[in-house]
């Protein structure tokens, strides 16, 4: 089986898995949404202020929310014992990888375009004009959000107290993703938005060098 | 034994005698003065910081490729070691940015940088002791290091493009570069001192992950033959280490 199919195999267990239930998606968008909330009664911005600190407080939102969002994609197999068997199946496990981070990358997306609309009336930020450069921010951010919180989140599921250690591990590596992300959505922001092809570019590196990273240690990572 | 007392001797008399020629033969410094003191030991901690480190990458990846326990032991003794030195560096550059800067700390690329490789192989010393198989325990820890080691020049590519504040490099800056000869011995002798102290540390520590092997290997044997080391015995043992 090719890895194309077999992590198409993998998404689509893990997208029923999920329309079955509906927990994930709820409870991450919620939490997101307190966040913002939060910041709002915290710094009482003004329309200025807003424009200044806005792309922050987003991207942390998203930062937060992801990881926490990213803890149950292995920990649930680890706890109820499916990881073996997925394991067994005769595909490579950098698909099962990759099918997880399609799953994230879905699910993350949909809670930030649930998220963005809210935050824009919340913040009186005018996305009208800007929602395809936005989305390709918001997208090459959060794909490297997912492509290291999903290797993270399997790194995690054999530890003890593993809901408090994946944020650990990966809110400090993702420091320049933030930094990137937060520029590059100020600069969308902006009197005059204009999209920053230095920051995209940065990004675009950091998922590069990341998912490289996951596809050489997928072997390992995935090891019984 | 003898030659390890010997050894650590001769770094203990090293690391006095650096302390003494940066505080005490090294020239004033024209701009600075005494504060430009602590550059002797800042720039020997982030040397040392910067080969262990690399040294953990190295091992982090050979354990992967060769599943030698060696490895491993080499990865968490170089991470300690460079968390170690890290710290150094980084209390030594906030004592020295107060007076200098009159700021005890900036996020400049390379402070940025320095703050969040500490912060990374803080976790990774944490996720060490929150996995209990010793193989599994390896190997997640070795790809965390991996992904630690590649985000270095990220953060430090961000913060460039971000803003920026640490002092160029004096030493091999450009044409009015260059240190008081009698500056750049004492320097030499400061960066051999924390060397040979960081050296020492690491087989130290090395030896002591070795030791713990041998007697999980002995406690295993144990339980195989049927002497079954009770709760009670073993954390006996493991007192008894040295």
């Amino acid at each position: 089986m090719t890895t194309a199919r077999a992590a198409t195999i993998v998404l689509t267990k893990e997208l029923r898995m999920e329309f079955r239930a509906r927990e994930l998606l709820s409870t991450t968008v919620v939490f997101a949404l307190v966040v913002v909330v939060l910041f709002s009664f915290a710094f009482d911005p003004t329309a200025g202020e807003s424009r200044r600190y806005g792309p922050g407080l987003l991207w942390i939102a998203f930062l937060f929310a992801g990881s926490l969002m990213l803890n149950p994609s292995f920990a649930r197999e680890q706890s109820n014992q499916t990881l073996d068997a997925l394991r067994m199946a005769p595909v490579s496990p950098f698909a099962i990888l990759l099918g997880k981070m399609l799953a994230n990358l879905i699910f993350l997306g949909v809670a930030e375009v649930i998220l963005v609309p809210v935050f824009a009336v919340l913040y009186n930020i005018s996305i009208a004009g800007i929602v395809g450069r936005l989305a390709l921010v918001l997208g090459m951010g959060t794909l490297g959000i997912v492509i290291t919180g999903t290797v993270f989140s399997a790194v995690a599921a054999h530890a003890r107290m593993r809901e408090l250690l994946l944020p650990l591990l990966l809110l400090p590596l993702l420091a320049p993703l933030l930094i990137a992300a937060v520029e590059a959505t100020a600069s969308l922001f902006a009197e005059q938005p204009a999209l920053d092809r230095a920051w995209l570019a940065f990004l675009a590196g950091f998922d590069i060098v990341f998912l490289t990273a996951s596809w050489l240690l997928a072997d390992f990572l995935l090891e019984e | 034994m003898k030659g390890r007392s010997a050894i650590t001797v001769v770094s203990a008399a090293l690391i006095f005698f650096a302390g003494y020629a940066a505080l005490f033969i090294a020239p004033d410094e024209s701009t600075m003065h005494e504060i430009q003191r602590v550059f002797y030991f800042h720039l020997g901690s982030w040397m040392a910081m910067f080969i262990a480190l690399s040294l953990a990458f190295v091992a982090n990846v050979a354990w992967l490729v060769t599943r030698k326990p060696q490895w491993d032991w080499l990865g968490v003794a170089s991470v300690e070691v460079g968390v170690v030195s890290c710290t150094a560096g980084l209390i030594t550059g906030v004592l020295w940015g107060r007076p200098a800067w009159g700021i005890w700390w900036t996020w400049d690329a390379r402070l940025t940088t320095a703050f969040i490789l500490w912060i990374l192989y803080i976790s990774y010393l944490l996720l060490r002791g929150l996995i209990e198989e010793p193989q599994r325990r390896a190997s997640l820890s070795a790809i965390f290091g991996i992904f630690a080691f590649l985000d270095a020049p990220l953060v430090y590519a961000s913060n460039r493009l971000w803003r920026t504040q640490h002092p160029s490099p004096v030493i091999l800056g450009g044409e009015n570069s260059g240190l008081d000869p009698t500056m750049g011995k004492v320097l030499i002798v400061c960066i051999v001192a924390i060397m040979a102290v960081m050296i020492l540390v690491l087989v130290d520590r090395y030896r002591l992950e070795r030791l713990r092997h041998e007697l999980d290997e002995l406690r295993l044997a144990a339980n195989v033959r049927g002497f079954g080391a009770d709760s009670g015995s073993s954390s006996m043992l493991t007192k008894g280490l040295p």
